[in-house]
């Protein structure tokens, strides 16, 4: 069966680090179905030839679902004709992440807080708190439409 | 990836989740929990013990269902989460909201 991804890793030569001066980038259709193989994709060529912990392949793997999650519903509102761009940049001690979306983008200062008392029985709205309590840096650009994640390799 | 449902001696439904529980999957575990419901169960023991990562939206799915199975009267616990998936509960201040056993014999073993 042909895989609905499209992956495209390259590596600058000469750094000596495994992993270090990789772009990955990959791109999936908007179905949900196709996350958790995106999210394993993504991991596997994050985390390459590291010695990562599983705290750091946990973070990531809910990061990277969460913020997908986020892109095909809400971004591209599942509509098949449009798709998700992941792009991972990989330094000796961060892997930087971006997640972007078709969608008219959405402003995330508006998202309300899951953890106050009236939210915690609601059966969503976690997505972006999960986002900002896992990583160590988050911002979205001007449009709202795309989500820039770090995680420090520690 | 997968759910497995047993039913243990005490007439509690057990379900195994067997990888991910995420967004692409929480239908079919509110659909099994659902069904199960319809046939008069009422006591529920989710086990995560094999469970690798779970998302807001599988989050949410247990507290649809633990809601749901309450308003039946019945209950629905939670076992094996490791340190990373009990962080998950934490932060979100979901763990007041379930209870929590450590293994799946703790959990049934006063059910």
């Amino acid at each position: 069966m042909t895989s609905p991804l499209q992956l495209c890793v390259r590596r600058t030569p000469g750094s000596g680090v495994p992993a270090v001066g990789t772009h990955v980038h990959v791109r999936m259709p908007s179905d949900i179905a196709c996350i958790e193989q995106t999210v394993s994709l993504v991991t596997h060529h994050c985390l390459a030839g590291t010695m990562a912990s599983e705290r750091l392949r946990f973070r990531l793997q809910v990061a990277v679902a969460e913020a997908l999650a986020n892109a095909v519903m809400r971004g591209n509102q599942e509509e098949p004709g449009k798709s998700v761009l992941v792009e991972a940049e990989l330094f000796s001690d961060r892997i930087c992440l971006q997640v972007t979306d078709e969608g008219i983008g959405f402003d995330p200062t508006q998202v309300p807080e899951p953890v106050r008392p009236e939210q915690i029985g609601e059966g969503c709205g976690r997505g972006l708190f999960l986002i900002r309590k896992l990583v160590d840096e988050v911002y979205f650009n001007e449009q709202g439409n795309s989500i820039c994640m770090t995680l420090r390799r520690r | 990836m997968g759910f497995h449902q047993m039913k243990d001696s005490g007439g509690v439904v057990v379900v195994r989740v067997e990888g991910q529980l995420i967004v692409g999957n929480r239908q079919e575990l509110k659909d099994l929990i659902g069904g199960a419901l319809d046939r008069g169960e009422r006591k529920f023991l989710i086990d995560f013990a094999r469970t690798g990562y779970i998302d807001s939206s599988g989050l949410g799915a247990l507290v649809s269902l633990s809601k749901r199975v309450r308003e039946l009267g019945g209950e629905l616990r939670l076992s094996g989460l490791n340190e990373d998936l009990r962080s998950l509960f934490e932060l979100t201040k979901l763990d007041t909201l379930f209870a929590i056993a450590d293994t799946p014999e703790q959990a049934l073993a006063n059910f």
